[in-house]
């Protein structure tokens, strides 16, 4: 076993220990499922409208229900994922555990990894729950398979942005809550530049903007557009975040 | 084994560590003493490469900790104040993360385990969760940690806090055990623990060394004159001045008139045979007869007290605010 899978072992065994996951877990599904609910029973109502109107019905799932629930998750995620994340450094500041980690003969990025190699198999699972849910829509439905994959890649994608951020917020503070507001407010702000962007309109500065938050990037995969554009997005911003906490972590030990 | 050349670490403004060099040889138990704030912590986080220094060179096993820190950490065990455990994992949990981390596996891993946890006592408790330990045995499980690759060199701050008087003689014996095989520098706030387990002490305040040697010789080197107290039933008048006679009795103090008495002796030259027969002879019934020797006690209060601004020397010392948790 090497040094990366002897901490994402450790790190799982200790989300699994606490109740974190669980409730986590348990509110992200519940949620995801209510929304899910919802988006089907108001499309079952504007079908029985047309069906009245023009006495024959073709319900497009894909637009009522997987492209407004994918929009959706996009919030979820934003509040959920910084609470699974918010323990990975600063717990191990708080427990004086982090000098011990320091002091194996192991590098900081082994250890940036592993944790976020750690939570991201977490968020990678909780995901694969909600597949249930297309999967038994596709047994009493007709739909186009291939933007709700898209979709999920984009989920995949954009959750990685998420943790990585959360893994950046976790490495800055030992106060836990701290890393949790911390990372929810970094991403508030992502979310927002495309408001400013679309504000500063078609020019060079609005569409710089723009590309800067990940709305753009995932809409297009949501829509079933898999541009290399904005999987360089996603990739590249993963790799600075991860990279920038690496520089935290190394920081940490001269003050 | 360790090589420290003129170690500086400044906090910002504060600083913690003022050009400080010792040595460790293979095989040498050294204690590192000093008051609170000192610069015991910082100079074993240097060691073991946890931050760096701000001038000066570190060498462990040959390696600087500066530029070659994986090499260092290889080779050290270490064990912070805090025992680093995981409160989520049992002990063994816990002890296979860390082996993985020193790449241990397989057969050796299993066998290191094994090895700690019977030297350690840990049997009993291997299974349960390390939260729901005492701290007694929390110490024990960070021992094992620091224990369980074999280095060659171990670096301890405070291993005995926490533990019960019959756990510090074990660990004690243990640090002894390891003696001639590894290099050990631990730090303690407990002076007869020093004499007890370690051939040098350093004795280190406000940063500074300002004492190295063995816990004899630093008792001896601070002892101007051998002292002996004794104390009498029947006292005579001219008693003061039959002492004072004896061949080798420098000065004789009487406190109160209880038949106490201090006598002040050449350096070098025991004079308490010839004192006791004296007392028989003149029947002044001889209740007490004893050496007063200096103990590490005295010679670490003396070393140190002007940083903290009890001695008589205070003007002149240079009494540096030690705010800093080091």
């Amino acid at each position: 076993m090497t040094p990366v899978q002897a901490i994402i072992a450790k790190e799982l065994r200790s989300y699994f220990v606490s109740p974190v996951v669980y409730v986590v877990g348990a509110v992200f599904l519940l949620i995801v499922g209510l929304l899910a609910y919802l988006y089907l029973v108001f499309a079952g109502a504007q079908a029985i409208q047309l069906m009245q109107v023009q006495g024959s019905a073709q319900l497009n799932l894909n637009d009522l229900v997987f492209r407004n629930l994918f929009a959706s998750m996009r919030f979820i995620l934003l509040i959920i994922l910084p609470i699974l994340t918010m323990r990975l450094f600063a717990e191990e500041r708080k427990l004086r555990t982090f000098e011990f980690l320091l002091t194996s003969p192991i590098g900081i990025n082994e250890i940036v990894a592993g944790k976020f190699m750690s939570v991201f198999l977490v968020f990678l699972s909780l995901l694969g729950l909600t597949g249930l849910m297309p999967l038994m829509l596709a047994l009493f439905s007709d739909f186009d398979w291939y933007p709700v994959l898209t979709g999920y890649l984009g989920l995949v994608l954009l959750g990685a942005l998420f943790l990585s951020v959360g893994v950046l917020a976790s490495a800055l503070t030992e106060n836990q809550i701290v890393a949790a507001f911390v990372s929810i407010g970094l991403l508030l702000v992502l979310w927002l530049l495309s408001g400013l962007g679309a504000l500063l309109g078609d020019t060079v500065l609005g569409q710089a903007v723009s590309y800067l938050s990940f709305m753009e990037h995932y809409d297009h995969l949501v829509r079933g557009l898999v541009d290399t554009k904005d999987l360089v997005y996603f990739l590249s911003s993963l790799a600075l975040m991860l990279f920038l906490s690496h520089r935290v972590v190394d920081s940490a030990r001269w003050k | 084994m360790i090589e420290v050349q003129q170690i500086t670490k400044r906090y910002g403004q504060h600083t913690a560590l003022d050009r400080i060099s010792f040595s460790v040889a293979k095989g040498e138990v050294l204690a590192f003493l000093g008051p609170n704030g000192a610069g015991k912590t910082t100079t074993m986080r240097i060691l073991t490469c946890f931050m760096p220094a701000t001038e000066g060179i570190a060498r462990v096993a040959g390696f600087d900790c500066a530029d070659q820190p994986m090499e260092v950490k290889r080779r050290i065990g270490y064990l912070p104040e805090t025992p680093p455990v995981y409160q989520e994992l049992t002990v063994t949990e816990y002890l296979q993360f860390v082996g993985r981390l020193r790449g241990l596996s397989g057969k050796v891993l299993t066998a290191s385990i094994q090895r700690e946890i019977e030297r350690l006592g840990l049997g009993t408790v291997q299974r349960r969760l390390i939260g729901n330990l005492s701290r007694g045995y929390r110490q024990r499980v960070g021992l094992a940690q620091a224990l369980l690759h074999d280095p060659p060199i171990l670096i301890l701050d405070e291993p005995t806090v926490g533990l019960d008087p019959k756990q510090i003689i074990e660990i004690r014996e243990l640090i002894k055990n390891l003696a001639g095989t590894h290099s050990v520098i631990l730090s303690t706030h407990i002076l007869p623990e020093a004499t007890a387990v370690c051939q040098r002490v350093v004795i280190i305040s406000g940063g500074r060394i300002v004492a190295e040697d063995t816990p004899e010789q630093l008792s001896a080197r601070l002892r101007q004159s051998e002292k002996i107290s004794l104390i009498l039933k029947a006292p005579a008048a001219d008693t003061h001045s039959r002492l004072k006679a004896v061949s080798g009795v420098q000065n004789v103090f009487t406190s109160g008139d209880s038949g106490t008495f201090l006598l002040e002796c050449e350096l070098g030259r025991d004079v308490r045979e010839e004192v006791a027969r004296v007392a028989v002879t003149s029947g002044w019934g001889l209740l007490e007869l004893k050496a007063i020797s200096m103990t590490l006690e005295d010679v670490f209060l003396q070393l140190t007290r002007h940083e903290e601004g009890l001695g008589p020397d205070t003007a002149t010392a240079s009494v540096e605010s030690t705010g800093q948790p080091v």
